[in-house]
């Protein structure tokens, strides 16, 4: 097996271990402890992908802002006592859970996906090339050097959401404000 | 590594987030759930990314390459559009990153005003709005 392979079956593990940690733990701070360590595990296959920007950006903002906030959640609303029991959802939640997740992985399965392996082309930046053509070579230049790119799209093609991403992001901020805010005439 | 494995972990990921999105009883562990699934979407959306070869590069399904993937290639090293669009599923993952962040602060801001109000974090319980 290739050392990329072993990284990914590992982290793979570590991933679902991870997350059925976050549903099945009784206590809750535990159970956020665990949402941590999926998403650092989920920033390392980010890497895998060639996505080295995205998995800087899933640590900070993941790892380290949301984390920070769901901690906090916790620990102004903790009640030991209750701990993190389920409602009577449990077990048509689990038999659903089952049917999304067979039919999404009988649909990967069967699918014939049309990728860059399937089609023989050698478009890593880190495999041995020589002979390569046109279309190998510019998406290895783009694999080899994503931030650029994402750059460039942000900032042409996807401009106006990310325009919009801003306008979310400040009502989020004003709305999150103006629901914590104590009353005046309450305090 | 393929596209195969990293979907199935995708669909492992996004059902367990939607069990504990459908059966918890507390907030904060149906938003950490959404998170999960969050997550799930973000790896399906990156291995499209990385391993999905788009429309616009004409590959031969036997694997050699088409005179046209040719012309394509020789418009692409002078810059066309068509290599910089293969990073959209990147461009995808960073809006769900954002949108999650805002979703997260509006959640835990309801919470902590539900909590102060009638001193539970139980979603069963905040029935303010029932008929």
């Amino acid at each position: 097996m290739l050392p990329l392979d072993i990284a990914f079956y590992s982290m793979s593990a570590v991933m679902v271990v991870s997350a059925l940690g976050v549903v099945l733990m009784r206590d809750l701070f535990r159970a956020a402890l665990f949402l941590v360590l999926s998403f650092l595990v989920v920033a390392g296959i980010f890497v895998l992908l060639n996505a080295e920007f995205l998995a800087v950006a899933q640590v900070l903002i993941y790892a380290g802002a949301i984390s920070i906030l769901i901690i906090f959640a916790i620990m102004l609303t903790r009640n030991v006592h209750e701990g993190n029991p389920s409602n009577g959802f449990d077990h048509p939640a689990r038999i659903l859970a089952t049917l999304v997740m067979v039919s999404i992985i009988f649909v990967a399965v069967t699918t014939d996906w049309n990728t860059w392996d399937s089609l023989g082309l050698n478009v890593l930046p880190g495999d041995p090339a020589e002979d390569l053509s046109y279309t190998e070579q510019g998406v290895r230049d783009v694999f080899g050097n994503t931030t650029p790119v994402i750059a460039r799209l942000l900032l042409r093609e996807f401009v106006l959401p990310f325009e919009v991403a801003s306008v979310v992001l400040l009502a989020a901020v004003i709305g999150a404000l103006a629901l914590v805010r104590e009353r005046e005439e309450e305090a | 590594m393929s596209l195969e494995n990293l979907l199935i972990l995708s669909a492992i990921i996004f059902s367990i987030g939607l069990y504990g999105t459908l059966a918890k009883r507390n907030v904060i562990a149906v938003l950490m759930s959404i998170e999960l699934m969050f997550n799930a979407v973000n790896i399906a959306a990156i291995a499209f990314a990385r391993y999905a070869v788009p429309r616009g590069i004409a590959v031969d399904p036997v694997g050699a390459e088409t005179e046209i993937a040719r012309a394509y290639g020789e418009a692409m090293t002078l810059g066309d559009t068509v290599l910089n669009t293969l990073l959209t599923g990147q461009i995808f993952a960073i809006f769900i990153i954002t949108v999650a962040a805002a979703e997260v602060a509006l959640g835990l801001g309801i919470v902590i005003a539900l909590y102060r109000n009638r001193e539970t974090v139980d979603v069963t319980r905040a029935n303010l709005m029932r008929g």
